[in-house]
């Protein structure tokens, strides 16, 4: 443990910790570039310059590390002249555009010029310019302010596995660029606008709409996939301007994915801001809240509870979960449903639907064992743990059975379907000798593999395996599934199925056909075909006019996930709390007060009228609910259906990744996305 | 000489000896490391390629070592002896870093341009020349020089520059080194130091015709 003496100050840091992270552990702030504490360390924009005593030159202190009697002065004047050096020259071809700048208020550069900058400048010949390069419809590149720091290259690298960014050319003439003019085809591209430290990497879809200092910040949760990203939404008046990750060492670190990213323009197109009702003609007409109830109402009159349903949907929060839950018990329908994707695993389990080893957990495990999932696209995040786990060396093995992609870092794949997995299970595949030599194996279940007939079984049988493996211990649980949509744990959690002789998505839809099912529930959930429903009454309670609106005969207007305070659970269980950053559109509501609006409507008054009690609701019916933004352990236990494992296909569920809901599907920055990325790989794929 | 036009990603290879040759060279390398091999393996590829590298074999030889494009682009772009854009059969570089400039490059470079009619950076209409002027070639005791392809030829002056270009145009290949009649670097006026131990030792002091 070498001790060091800073700024007169001493301090003792772990061998291998580097000058400026021990400055930082000290609280002493050490300009910096092209470093960045997720990255490897290129040291090579000197801008953290400091003094050691006894060495001849300034030591760029991101790159020396920490040596035992070093006596360091961050705050000397050689440290200030050599820092006010470097930045001139940065400042050298460095364009003046600042008010015309993106990154403007909230650039690296511009504070830091301040600190070390010259007022005037010395340099009268012409700055370079260099031409903007196309990195697809998410990054808006002015290459003429890039200092060269390499950030976004080592990011592209090391973080997205996806390296197409390179510096070509050299001295004068350095330019970032993918050098073939093709967009940066990586999931966590959007990535790159953060960590550049000026503004040449800029968000294309906010350029020049908003500066940082006139934004209010809400810190929420993203509800694109399960993961529960941690973000900060920015809005300016009722309009969400931008996403920006925040902090979480425990789910997202500091990166999100595209789709948290850039969906959000998708909140200001195809909403519903008030109440619809189909009326005698067959369309839809404009209604009033009232109007609304009083048709549900009429509908619901006589209808026996066993003809009722409810579905909730991938974007339902918890609160309006649990709400419509406890409507439907006063109703008397056992016929509830929060698997609108036809999975079928057992969910008598929480152990048997949560991702038990967290995603921090990744990093510990040395052996992981993908089933009938694509986590590039179904948790880009996930995936980016795993890489991160494969790049720290250790990790013996990746292997997959099911969809054969690349996911930016090697794996064995061991076959396609359900035969293969089946083998795993019997204990007849060879694979099995490297899980179970494994300290710490890991088994990721993915909704492919449950969305089929089968889907208890290839459960029970993906249960076999990690059982067998010793991947379920005291100190260990390495049983994962991986959801994808951000409501799905937490109807779970709630226990949003089919009670005692109700119906689960199948039956409920040959109800629906059969005529038994006079009356759906629709809580946000959209993937359903709307022919499906047959001649039930549908009523659809969401924000976008996506299928689910489409086929409803009363739509009541919900808030979207930044217009309200609600729960979610992540794929781990963990559950998170959104915060309302701007209000519901026109006459919409919170999700969990229509409801309740309703149930008063019908007679059926529900017992909660304040957020609190609701909440005091979801914790008695489950008490992970208690403990928001930490995951509660499950318990282990039999789980799944024992049975025959089809032999086919593992499919996921994600087709497109920049559209899998209703509001990335309404936003034109995802179908930008999908044009410029998915569709000229089509024809490849078609051809496979 | 080829078509100046990009060949199509994925239609260019190395010729059976190439291919050969190329994977000589990657066995130098341990394995894993073979991506230090895509200098020469670049190199190889322009030397195929009638003296270009074309992006397909950057790709090919980035693929064959299995390392991301870019990083052979990278390579590519930084070192100056990659050509990334068609040139004549015979590449003459002139250099005009300071010793040879002093001992009179710009009347080479003038000398040049007015035998084939171009400038620096051009391309004869028939493709049989190609001029740029390069930084210092480490040849400065034999200043003035040129390189064209992969031979150096030394001490010049307008006249024999003249003559190399014309002898290169009849298709013949003019000897390389110094054009003055000096022998290698030695001193053309004979030599001038360790006379007296070449005497001793019974041989002929260098640079002694």
């Amino acid at each position: 443990m070498p001790k060091l003496t800073i700024d007169g100050q001493e301090i003792e840091v772990a061998p291998g910790t580097s000058i400026l992270q021990a400055c930082e552990q000290m609280g002493i702030e050490v300009p910096r570039f092209c470093y960045h504490e997720r990255l490897s360390v290129p040291a090579n924009c000197r801008m953290c310059l400091v003094e050691v005593e006894k060495s001849p030159k300034p030591v760029a202190s991101c790159a020396m590390p920490a040596g035992e009697g070093m006596v360091v002065k961050t705050d000397s004047e050689l440290v200030h002249k050599a820092r006010k050096g470097v930045m001139e020259f940065l400042l050298i071809n460095h364009p003046l555009d600042c008010p015309i700048c993106d990154q403007g208020g909230e650039c690296d550069l511009q504070d830091q010029a301040v600190a070390y900058g010259f007022d005037r400048g010395r340099y009268a010949e012409n700055k370079r310019a260099v031409r903007d390069k196309n990195l697809g419809p998410l990054i808006k590149t002015i290459m003429t302010r890039c200092i060269h720091c390499t950030r976004c290259i080592r990011f592209m690298d090391e973080i997205a596995g996806v390296p197409v960014l390179g510096a070509t050319s050299r001295g004068e003439h350095m330019e970032i660029t993918t050098y073939i003019e093709q967009g940066v085809n990586s999931e966590m591209s959007g990535n790159l606008v953060d960590v550049c430290p000026v503004g040449a990497l800029t968000s294309k879809p906010y350029a020049f709409t908003a500066r940082p200092w006139e934004l209010r910040k809400t810190e929420t949760i993203d509800v694109m996939d399960a993961v529960g990203s941690n973000i900060r939404v920015d809005t300016r008046g009722p309009e969400v301007m931008r996403v920006l990750p925040r902090l979480n060492e425990d789910v997202n670190e500091e990166w999100i994915a595209d789709k948290t990213r850039y969906s959000h323009d998708g909140l200001k197109r195809q909403r519903l801001d008030r109440p619809y009702v189909r009326g005698q003609d067959g369309k839809l007409r404009q209604a009033s809240w009232a109007e609304a109830f009083a048709t549900i109402r009429t509908k619901l009159a006589g209808l026996p509870g066993t003809a009722v349903a409810a579905i909730a949907g991938d974007l339902a929060d918890c609160e309006s979960t649990v709400a419509l839950k406890d409507l439907m018990a006063k109703l008397g329908s056992p016929n509830l449903e929060c698997r609108q994707d036809g999975a079928k695993f057992d969910a008598s389990k929480r152990a048997g639907y949560i991702f038990n080893s967290t995603i921090a957990g990744i990093e510990r495990a040395d052996a992981i064992l993908l089933i009938g999932t694509n986590p590039r696209w179904e948790a880009p995040l996930v995936n980016a743990r795993i890489r991160k786990r494969y790049l720290q060396g250790g990790l013996k093995v990746v292997a997959s059975v099911g969809p054969n992609v690349d996911l930016t870092y090697p794996v064995k794949h061991l076959g396609a379907g359900g035969d293969t997995l089946a083998e795993l299970a019997a204990g007849k595949h060879e694979f099995l000798e490297v899980l179970k030599g494994a300290e710490r194996p890991m088994v990721i279940v993915g909704m492919g593999a449950f969305q089929r007939p089968d889907g208890a079984a290839v459960q029970h049988a993906a249960r076999a395996v990690a059982e067998s493996v010793n991947a379920i211990r005291e100190d260990w649980n390495g049983f994962n599934v991986l959801h994808t949509a951000a409501g799905r744990v937490g109807a779970l959690d709630i226990g949003f199925l089919p009670g005692e002789g109700g119906r689960d998505l199948e039956g409920i839809l040959t109800g629906c056909a059969s005529g038994e099912i006079g009356f759906v529930y629709l809580l946000n959930a959209d993937e359903i075909d709307g022919a499906a429903f047959g001649n039930a009454f549908v009523v659809y309670q969401g924000h976008h006019g996506d299928r689910g609106a489409h086929r409803a005969d009363v739509i009541l207007p919900g808030a979207a996930y930044t217009e309200k305070s609600a729960t979610y659970v992540n794929t781990e269980g963990r559950p998170q709390q959104t915060r309302l950053a701007t209000f519901p559109l026109g006459e919409a509501r919170e999700d969990w007060k229509i409801i309740r609006a309703l149930s008063a409507e019908l007679g059926q008054t529900l017992p909660y009228d304040s957020l609190t009690q609701v909440r005091r609701r979801l914790a008695e019916m489950n008490p992970v609910f208690a403990a928001p933004d930490r995951v509660t352990p499950a318990k282990w236990g039999a789980f799944g259906k024992k049975g025959k494992v089809d032999g086919g296909h593992f499919v996921s569920p994600v087709t497109n990744y920049y559209m899998t809901d209703p509001i990335s599907r309404a936003s034109v920055t995802m179908a930008k996305c999908t044009e410029t990325f998915l569709k000229p790989a089509l024809p490849a794929a078609a051809a496979e | 000489m080829s078509a100046p036009t990009e060949a199509a990603a994925g239609t260019w290879a190395f010729t059976p000896e190439n291919l050969e040759l190329a994977k000589r060279i990657i066995a130098k390398y341990p394995p894993g490391r073979q991506a230090s091999a895509v200098m020469p393996l670049l190199d190889l590829a322009q030397r195929q390629n009638d003296n270009w590298l074309p992006r397909a074999a950057m790709d090919y030889v980035a693929d064959m070592l299995e390392m991301p494009r870019i990083r052979a682009y990278e390579v590519a772009t930084f070192y100056t002896m990659y050509n990334l854009k068609p040139v004549g059969k015979h590449f003459i570089q002139i250099c005009t870093t300071t010793p040879c400039w002093l001992k009179g490059s710009d009347q080479i470079v003038e000398a040049c341009e007015k035998k084939l009619g171009i400038g620096l950076g051009e391309t004869t209409p028939d493709g049989q020349f190609t001029v740029i002027e390069v930084e210092c070639l480490g040849a400065c005791v034999n200043a003035p020089m040129m390189q064209i392809g992969d031979d150096y030829y030394e001490d010049l002056t307008p006249e024999t520059t003249e003559a190399i270009l014309d002898a290169l145009a009849r298709g013949e290949t003019p000897k390389d080194g110094p054009q003055n009649g000096r022998i290698r670097s030695c001193p053309k006026s004979g030599p001038t130091t360790l006379i007296d131990q070449a005497v001793r030792v019974g041989v002929k002091p260098a640079g002694q015709s």
